[in-house]
């Protein structure tokens, strides 16, 4: 074996984590091709899942796909298309690099599920701005497509607080939605039901902070990277019983690596946060790089940003609209720089990377001078990468390297 | 044995490789700078063997080589490499050991970097890949303006009116510099408009602190960049002795450093 392979730690439930996916994605095709019955909703991937799970929709995640795309690096082929369209190489690489694989009529999905040839087709769909607008042009442009309606939730933005007259709006968007659910869904709105997905969402969610809250532990049992490949579930099954399911036997995985001493980064010697998207493309030279380093990326507020702890099923309407409201693209940079710092102390962080996303200025947040006030508040190095989630083309492997390479040489130096 | 032999720097820029090989007084015995091509590790060996030829040196009295720079991965003959912005760092702290910032401004890319009167790098900063401000930038413009390359800080010396060069991009510049000549502006103007629009992409990259010591080839061969950024900043600007080889001195630095840590054989 080379030193290479050694340095990546597999995950053993990865074959399970591939099964539940497969299984997710094969069901989709199915009630796509009229095999089986149901209807697909498809949503933004911090939108109203668990409502739409009320009303039986399988649901579906553009933006999954999106990574996919970008994880395969076959975004690169499809971003020019949407381009020619019109769709801006300056707005988010999701849309455009999905938009241009619909254009062209291909996915990736097909060589990770042989037999599927297409997404699944929409019945409706359904967003949430509180990420940012991209997801409603996004979704607007298959409502267009499909003819099929497009209902959504526009989000007060950029909050310190969240206030009571933030709440009631959304509350009153979720509810305008119902009858649109109901009559595309051919159900009567079951609160129940949504009681129950929120239940389960609320279990997904728990054992998702819990798992990555495992990252604490010196040394940590699995890194960020890790994170982007096993939070599947969390975005695309919360609200039913597969994810919960999946990450009781992923946390029994990653606690036995604990108790038997097994570190993700050999002999690890610095813990990093990582700000900001993903770059798809790139995340396993650089899990590799950051390996070879010694240094590994312990927390993220990607990875993060699938834990709701608001929600509760005694209150379903206004603890979903709480939860949805109350993330941390949401919010004020105050509010944001507040949690950051908060999980550098709980997670001993020696350093902040913060990627500036060309294409997605929503979760870049080192544009109004963050990391220079962070650098200041908490003495650590904050280094800022651009790049990009999906388009290559933002990307310079060289620079990117070099950069990765002299913080650490900056912390080795602090160490002295 | 211990406390003699000699010890080299390789800098593989993207444009230009540099060798430099320094004694255990941290003294430079030998420098030389090639244009780097399509060969890195070809482009070391050359610097290298020209640098020892120089000093006078053969390759078994070398005890330690460190690499750095864009191709600091190709130098198998190297012990190890370091980022070019810690030997910057290294090298210019030798020469200024108090707080300083350096700028270096190099063939393709460009680097703020400040530290704190113990040497400790307190930030750093590599410019988004454009570019906008490099040398490449200075290069195409001499090219475009069919002036040769050496001539053009005289030129720009020769005015004191600066032609507003308002555009990021280096294509963008090209077709407005084109329309300022058949304007009939002033040559000497618009070069001297080049080189204050390096210097402005250069203050947008971060803040200076202590000294500022520039770096790079661009300064070796046009210092007025150096002036025109005192002027810009309100804070005088140092240009680094040997500024393009400082990279690679640095380098040296820690190959000395290196081999001073390992007990010798
Ligand atoms: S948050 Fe960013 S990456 Fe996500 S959909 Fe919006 S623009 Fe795209």
């Amino acid at each position: 074996m080379s030193e290479k392979e050694l340095r990546r730690k597999e995950i053993k439930a990865a074959g399970d984590l591939k099964r539940v996916m497969s299984d997710y994605y094969y069901r989709m095709d199915r009630i796509s091709r009229g095999e089986e019955e149901g209807k697909i909703a498809w949503c933004s991937s911090v939108g109203p899942a668990e409502l739409l799970r009320a009303f039986g929709f399988e649901v579906y995640y553009p933006e999954n796909h999106g990574a996919t795309l970008g994880a395969t690096r076959t975004a690169m082929d499809y971003i020019p298309l949407a381009n020619a369209i019109g769709y801006s190489p300056e707005i988010c690489s999701y849309l455009t690099s999905d938009v241009g694989s619909y254009l062209k009529g291909e996915t990736p999905l097909s060589r990770l599920y042989p037999g599927i040839e297409s997404v699944p087709k929409p019945d409706l769909l359904a967003y949430n701005t509180n990420q940012c607008r991209d997801v409603q042009e996004w979704f607007e442009f298959y409502g267009r497509e499909f003819d099929v309606p497009v209902v959504g939730i526009n989000s007060p933005r950029a909050l310190v607080e969240v206030r009571d007259i933030d709440i009631a709006n959304v509350v009153g968007q979720l509810k305008a939605m119902i009858p649109t659910l109901e009559e595309v869904s051919g159900q009567k709105f079951d609160i129940d039901g949504f009681k129950e997905s929120l239940r389960l969402s609320r279990r997904c969610s728990e054992l998702w902070g819990e798992l990555l809250g495992l990252a604490k532990h010196l040394p940590s049992p699995w890194t960020f990277f890790d994170g982007t490949i096993h939070m599947g579930p969390a975005v695309c099954l919360r609200g039913t019983q597969e994810a919960i399911d999946y990450y009781e036997l992923l946390k029994r995985e990653l606690k036995e690596r604990i108790e038997s001493g097994v570190a993700a980064v050999d002999g690890e010697r610095f813990r990093l946060y990582w700000e900001g998207m993903p770059i798809w493309g790139k995340l396993r030279d650089l899990s590799e790089q950051f390996s070879e380093l010694r240094a590994c990326v312990v927390v993220s507020t990607y990875c993060n940003s699938w834990i709701f702890s608001a929600f509760d099923e005694k209150n379903p309407f206004e603890s979903m609209a709480q939860a949805y409201t109350e993330i941390f693209i949401n919010r004020a940079e105050r509010v944001k720089e507040e949690y950051i710092e908060r999980m550098v102390r709980e997670y001993q962080v020696d350093g902040i990377i913060f990627h500036d996303s060309r294409t997605c200025p929503n979760n870049s947040n080192a544009r109004y001078s963050m990391p220079q006030r962070l650098e200041k508040r908490l003495g650590l190095p904050c280094l800022v990468i651009d790049a990009d989630l999906n388009d290559l083309r933002c990307y310079s492997e060289e620079q990117t390297r070099t950069n990765i390479e002299a913080l650490i040489e900056q912390l080795e130096e602090i160490r002295g | 044995m211990g406390d003699d032999g000699y010890f080299v720097g390789l800098d593989i820029g993207a444009v230009t490789t540099k060798a430099v090989i320094v004694d255990t007084a941290k003294g430079i015995l030998a420098s030389f700078v090639k244009k780097t091509g399509a060969d890195l590790e070809g482009s070391a060996n050359e610097a290298f063997e020209e640098a020892l030829k120089r000093a006078g040196l053969s390759r078994e009295e070398i005890r330690s080589i460190t690499a750095t720079g864009f191709g600091r991965k190709s130098v198998p003959f190297a012990q190890e490499t370091v980022t070019e912005i810690s030997c910057h760092s290294r090298g210019c702290y030798h020469y200024f050991p108090q707080e300083i910032t350096v700028v270096d401004i190099g063939g393709q890319d460009n680097k703020i970097i400040r530290l704190n009167a113990e040497g400790k790098r307190v930030g750093f900063k590599i410019n988004r890949k454009c570019a906008a401000g490099t040398g490449a930038f200075l290069e195409e413009m001499a090219y475009r303006l069919d002036i040769p390359l050496g001539d053009l800080d005289g030129l720009a010396r020769s005015s004191s009116n600066a032609a507003e060069i308002g555009s990021y991009c280096t294509v963008f510049t090209a077709t407005e510099v084109l329309d300022r000549i058949r304007r009939g502006e002033k040559i000497e103007e618009i070069v001297r408009g080049l080189f204050l629009s390096v210097v402005k992409r250069v203050s947008e990259m971060g803040t200076f602190s202590g000294r500022v010591i520039v770096t790079g080839g661009v300064v070796a061969f046009n210092p007025i960049v150096a002036e025109l950024l005192s002027l810009r900043s309100g804070k005088e600007v140092e240009i680094a002795p040997h500024p393009q080889e400082m990279g690679a001195f640095g380098a040296a630095l820690f190959a000395l450093e290196r081999a001073q840590k390992i007990p010798p054989s």
